[in-house]
């Protein structure tokens, strides 16, 4: 009923760069984190033991000195779990206490509860567990060469990769390999259950996805859904790593909590949480490609190897979505991919900020950084000539006609704006100058598709209320860790009731408000929650609009809601007025709203379909210095151009690019996950594990959103930020490659594995200078 | 001013608190978010490697007072008596209004998920009760010690760049707030209360602290000190405890006998004599390392790299020499200049070389009761050509995979001596005794390197581990000589812009 010119207008509104919405309370220190809650009287603690094996049987536990030690309330076991002993996402391979047989070093055996937080640790360590040793799988390579899978192999193919290949006039054969990520999310994982009358429960959880934790506690505790309630403020952080792997922590404290019948915590300590919890797969790759005497490809045959872990998690979704970013920006004719999810003994990996997506195409970058180098071409040039057509050549591998392809115009704009030429140029001449320090350069670019590969997920549901002072209060599916959503959702619902954001408050995500949520995942929080949003929003706004166009007497689809007044046929009264009158004339003043993404659908069999609603788009140039002694190596300049679509807020998705941008830098570069040969993760503190730090952001350091509108009717035709940019540091990595190859004067492709620590690119760096392509 | 005998005292925002009955062991951040629920301040490793715990210190130094941030999470309470403490809680004034730092930091969007911000903030008032108009490399050493995983830094660096830009509000306690025009070089009538209560806080006696069955001496003076390690010879030697403090956070040992060195008279000096320059055991590193930067300028960038601001802040050199681990950075540095310590038992004193101490992994040449009193650093000898380089995987606060330092006198082009040190190739500190053969007596030439490089081998069999392979580090430590060959040949030698990538700008 509403003009739909104005909405029209109001739909693609610009964005505003306003602050996050806890920003005030996150510099004061009053921003609250699970850990901060007051806690309630009779609260118990909980510490876990973990199991010391890679893979062994569990023989025998004698618990008496952990229960003779001082606070302890109480020692849980496997057999001590009322309902079902597991808590995986999609298959049940994931126990939540390890019942006899332990697959890796650091799964959780028992739990101890004690008084305090210390006591419960120092208990821990008096438990005398015997085990008799299995044998272990610790690096994926040898998982594959075991065949040793979580689940079954991943197929795609197109065309006739074989033949293409043969009949290719240049081919190249190589192996690749990627390490994996710790999430280092600062607010490490935190649960803290209470019980409730009539054998309820209400979890406080630093959780991505409060609706699965309500399910598995549930599933633990024998419990009906309703009986659970997950509440979930803000995390200190999440990145992946606490959308399915706060499962575990949530049922452990909520068994104590229902066992004792007291209020119980499990906040784990940084060591215990990066020794237990999975990370970003590492992938291992082989790949044969054939191409043309202009680079350009003709067909790619690839076998990819995730480390899965000892259990599925999530890996069944993270290896789909690398098969479906194996193209990244470019058209491959003929193509064969195998996806191979490797069982080892280790953590079991999981969702972290790209999901797989950053795993596949930097494959696909690395083969043709390679052809690039054997064709003595620019690597630029060769990109450019395999990037997706817009009439042509513009169908994935698995099927999806691209119809909203800007990375022609991005990477011209980005090629200008960056220098690129001119600085290849200085490159070189500083490299023809320089014998121990080497200089290097690169532009890559990004295509990342957004939605949940799993249909139904695509949806979402809100509450909006507004209060007879005008003030509204939205409550969402989404969870806010630090991404800024809440921050989005309140400016959607602002401007749709045409209030101050300042009046709109969003709440804690509550199952009990909002169910049947999705995980906050996928860079799908705002897309599918601001959408939920505004339709609760539009609906209180058309009750309000039909209301005042009764007390102005005008017409309905005339009323406007501007500044905070609305005001029709020269009439107008401020939002709080109208909202007072409005309910004393028994209008209903809140709503709630739903939204689901159309046009979605997959054949996970086949691995065709249209998973993605549209794509997002961006590109990078990375300038580095490399130190052909010690292999230590400096980003000197970068340079991003996003696409984020018409931006709801240009500040937050400029931080979601940067800090994807400089988080992915990490993985690239200096964060190395090492196991030593038992299996154990010998990099579990900050001490021994490092992500980037303050000097490791380059001083010269542009960042520039493009000028774009989702074609898709998106929110304010926004695109999704989250994970998308952590592509964009592909670009360090291979300006460090670039870096490397000309100590070969570039005719060497340098066998650089990621992460690109020192040690890493001084083999390299000897490999190029003996002459080989491989370490 | 009465006081309970068992007890602390301290200034925290401005009130006496005085605390009976502590677990010596109790870290000022359990305090903090445990005991007075001050919960501002977060937990994020517990080991000093994150910053998110970070709460500034104030002390009187020079009719001044100083602001530092250290690390809450490793900082045993007790450590706080006769201070001043401030935490993100501090920071707003009376009516609710932001301080400068904060309201940068959200005017430029330098916080996303939170969690490590106010840890930021406090590196970030500390930086700015010194410099309000910090350049890039000052903002980098203030945060150096602080992750942020969301935001990439940027928006950080930004707001730390603005933050002088800020009025201050007119209701501030000038001992927080810089006011607004004022001299700061002017010591305030507010700020001379705070020294004055901060004198009456020092105690001119050692200071005993007893729960259950632990004790907790923090000595008066030296003499004090070595009675009491020499009746207790099993009692812990807590300096900074930013190792010491993981013992307790990571390893979960009770320490029944702490002596706290910081209240000890006579041991938080720098003296300059003849046999060079003297820096006691309670000088921090940041200290001692801007005192030792001015004469070694040569070791400035190991110093920026060495930890992070608050690490430095709260640790000793003193504290890493005796702590004698295999990658502490400082043994490497000073063995090649001709550092000797002091050490004390009883009444009785002696000095050795400092490379004499390290006999093998965790064991040292010291005796049941003594301790190192100071660490003397000759002064600089202008005829010597000195380096010293840290190799690790980032730049900031990492452990090196090796850390080299060469001291080098030619006579022409003839090595008349040449010390060479490396950290991370042994199970100590240790001297490259054959490649030091093979250099002295011969001319400083490429081919006698390349034979040093080789005799490396010798010298070393260095283990792999997380930081780095066996191979890595010999391929590493032999290329590092070379470094320094390239940097001191005594033809066309290679400046620092062309060795070293963090010497190369944009």
């Amino acid at each position: 009923m509403e003009n739909p010119a104005t909405m029209q207008a109001r739909e693609v509104a610009p964005g505003q760069s306003i602050p996050h919405e806890s920003a005030a309370l996150h510099v004061s220190g009053e921003a609250t984190y699970i850990d901060d809650i007051p806690e309630l009287a009779g609260t118990c603690f909980v510490a876990l033991g973990l199991s010391q094996r890679a893979h062994a049987r569990v023989t025998h536990i004698d618990y008496q000195a952990v229960k003779s030690s001082p606070g302890v309330v109480m020692v849980m076991g496997a057999e001590d779990i009322p309902g079902v002993n597991d808590c995986g996402p999609i298959i049940h391979d994931d126990p939540i206490l390890a019942d006899g047989l332990v697959e890796y070093y650091g799964q959780p055996i028992f739990a101890v509860v004690a008084t305090s937080f210390i006591a419960a640790r120092k208990a821990v360590g008096k438990a005398v567990i015997e085990y008799e040793d299995l044998p272990a799988i610790i690096d994926v390579r040898e998982a594959k060469r075991q065949k040793s899978w979580v689940l079954p192999p991943a197929r795609l193919r197109r065309g006739d990769a074989q033949t293409a290949l043969e009949k290719s006039p240049r081919r190249i054969k190589g192996e690749i390999s990627v390490g994996g990520q710790e999430h280092f999310y600062l607010e490490g994982q935190i649960s803290y259950a209470a019980p409730k009358e009539d054998g309820c429960i209400h979890l406080w959880c630093s959780t991505q996805h409060p609706t699965e934790m309500q399910h598995v506690v549930a599933h633990v505790l024998g419990l009906d859904l309703n009986q659970v309630v997950v509440e979930m403020r803000r995390m200190g952080g999440g990145f992946g790593g606490k959308e399915s792997q706060s499962a575990i922590f949530a049922c452990i404290a909520s068994v104590a909590a229902y066992r004792l019948n007291c209020p119980v915590k499990l906040r784990l300590d940084r060591d215990d949480d990066m020794v237990a919890t999975g990370k970003r797969h590492g992938f291992h790759y082989e790949y044969e490609v054939g191409f043309d005497d202009d680079g350009l490809i003709r067909a790619v045959s690839i076998e990819m190897a995730a480390q899965a872990g000892f259990s599925a998690d999530l890996t069944g979704p993270v290896v789909t979505r690398a098969v479906c970013h194996l193209d990244n920006a470019y058209y491959i004719n003929d193509v064969s991919i195998d996806a191979f999810s490797a069982k080892t003994n280790t953590q079991s990996n999981t969702a972290f900020r790209g999901f797989g997506g950053p795993q596949g195409a930097i494959a696909i970058e690395y083969i043709i950084d390679n052809i690039a180098r054997n064709l003595g071409k620019d690597s630029l040039e060769v990109r450019k000539l395999n990037f997706y057509g817009k009439d042509d050549r513009n169908v994935t591998p698995y099927g999806q006609l691209i119809t909203d392809n800007i990375i022609h115009e991005l990477v011209d704009q980005l090629e200008t704006s960056s220098d690129y030429w001119i600085r290849r140029e200085a490159v070189e001449k500083y490299n023809s100058e320089n014998t121990i320090l080497r200089k290097g350069l690169a532009l890559t670019p990004v295509k990342f598709g957004i939605s949940f590969n799993v249909v139904h997920f695509n949806q979402a549901g809100a509450l909006v209320h507004i209060y007879t002072d005008g003030t509204a209060l939205v409550n969402h599916g989404g969870t806010e860790m630090g991404q800024g959503l809440h921050t989005k959702v309140a400016q959607v619902v602002a401007l749709e009731l045409g209030i101050d954001v300042q009046n709109v408050r969003t709440t804690a995500t509550d199952t009990s408000k909002v169910p049947n949520t999705s995980a906050t995942a996928a860079s799908t929080g705002a897309d599918l929650n601001a959408k939920a949003a505004q339709d609760a929003a539009r609906q209180i706004r058309n009750r309000l609009a039909l209301f005042a166009a009764k007390h102005f007497n005008g017409d309905a689809s005339e009323v406007a809601f501007i500044d905070g007044r609305v005001s029709s046929n020269d009439k107008s009264m401020s939002f709080a007025e109208l909202v007072n009158l409005a309910y004393q004339s028994r209008v209903q003043l809140w709503s709630d709203g739903f939204y689901k993404t159309p046009d979605l659908h997959w054949d996970a069999k086949t691995l065709q379909g249209r998973p993605f609603y549209y794509f997002a788009y961006g590109a990078a140039v990375s300038e580095v210095v490399i130190d052909t002694l010690s292999g230590e190596f400096k980003l000197l300049r970068a340079d991003l151009l996003h696409d984020a679509g018409n931006s709801i807020n240009p500040a937050i998705d400029i931080g979601q690019v940067e800090g994807a941008f400089i988080q992915g830098m990490g993985w690239l570069t200096s964060e190395e996950l090492v196991w030593d040969a038992d299996g154990r993760l010998t990099t579990h503190a900050p001490s021994t594990y490092k992500i980037p730090t303050i000097t490791d952001c380059p001083d010269a350091f542009y960042t520039e959103l493009y000028q774009n509108q989702c074609v898709e009717d998106t929110i304010l035709r926004s695109k999704a930020t989250g994970e998308p940019p952590l592509l964009l540091p592909f670009s360090v990595f291979f300006a460090i490659r670039d870096a490397i190859a000309s100590v070969g004067q570039n005719k060497i492709n340098p066998p650089l594995r990621a992460p690109a620590t020192p040690e890493a690119i001084l083999d390299a760096v000897t490999a190029v200078r003996e002459g080989r392509d491989t370490l | 001013m009465g006081t309970s005998k068992n007890a602390i005292r301290f200034i925290l925002d401005g009130k006496l608190i005085e605390i009976e009955n502590i677990d010596p062991t109790r870290t000022l951040l359990q305090y903090l978010r445990e005991d007075i629920r001050r919960v501002g301040s977060k937990e994020g490793c517990a080991e000093g490697d994150c910053g998110a715990c970070t709460v500034v210190v104030g002390e009187a130094v020079d009719q001044r007072i100083r602001f530092r941030a250290v690390n809450a999470c490793i900082q045993f309470l007790p450590t706080m008596d006769g201070k001043m403490l401030f935490t993100v809680e501090s920071l707003i004034s009376s009516r609710q209004q932001l301080h400068p730092v904060q309201q940068s930091m959200v005017d430029y969007h330098g916080s996303q998920c939170g969690f490590c911000t106010p840890g930021f903030i406090m590196s970030m008032f500390a930086l700015y009760k010194t410099d309000a108009d910090p350049d890039r490399k000052a903002i980098d050493d203030a945060l150096s010690g602080n992750l942020c995983r969301c935001t990439g830094y940027r928006s950080i660096i930004e707001a730390t760049q603005h933050m002088g830009e800020y009025p201050v509000s007119a209701d501030a306690d000038p001992i927080i707030y810089r006011p607004a025009g004022e001299n700061v070089e002017d010591v305030s009538a507010q700020e001379q209360e705070m020294l004055e209560r901060l004198d009456q806080l020092q105690r001119k006696q050692g200071l005993q602290l007893k729960y259950g069955d632990a004790q907790y001496f923090a000595p008066a003076s030296i003499d004090e000190l070595a009675g009491i390690y020499q009746q207790n010879p099993d009692a812990c030697i807590l300096a900074g405890g930013t190792d010491v403090g993981l013992w307790v956070t990571k390893q979960l040992r009770d320490l029944p006998k702490v002596i706290y060195l910081g209240n000890t008279a006579g041991l938080n000096q720098i003296n300059e004599t003849d046999a060079g320059i003297e820096i006691g055991a309670a000088v921090s590193l940041t200290d001692a390392f801007d005192y030792l930067a001015t004469e070694y300028p040569e070791l400035a960038e190991m110093f920026r790299r060495f930890s992070s601001v608050p690490v430095r802040n709260a640790a000793t050199l003193v504290g890493n020499i005796a702590n004698g681990s295999p990658i502490g950075d400082s043994m490497p540095a000073l063995i090649p200049i001709g550092a000797r310590i002091k050490l004390r038992q009883g009444s009785k004193s002696r000095e050795i070389p400092l490379e004499d101490l390290y006999i093998d992994y965790q064991k040292n040449a010291m005796q049941s009761g003594e301790f190192i009193e100071s660490v003397i650093v000759p002064k600089r000898d202008e005829s010597m050509k000195f380096r010293c380089y840290k190799i690790c995987k980032r730049f900031d606060q990492d452990i090196s995979a090796v850390c080299a330092a060469f001291a080098l006198r030619l006579d022409g082009d003839v090595v008349a001596s040449i010390d060479i040190a490396y950290g991370g190739m042994a199970a100590i500190p240790k001297r490259a005794a054959q490649a030091e053969a093979v250099l002295s007596g011969n001319s400083w030439n490429e081919d006698t390197v390349r034979q040093a490089m080789n005799a490396l081998s010798k010298d070393f069999s260095p283990l792999t581990d997380m930081r780095a392979s066996a191979a890595y580090r010999r391929l590493a430590a032999a290329n590092l000589l070379y470094r320094f060959y390239l940097e001191t040949r005594t033809q066309d030698a290679l400046t620092s812009e062309a060795v070293n990538v963090f010497a190369v700008q944009a």
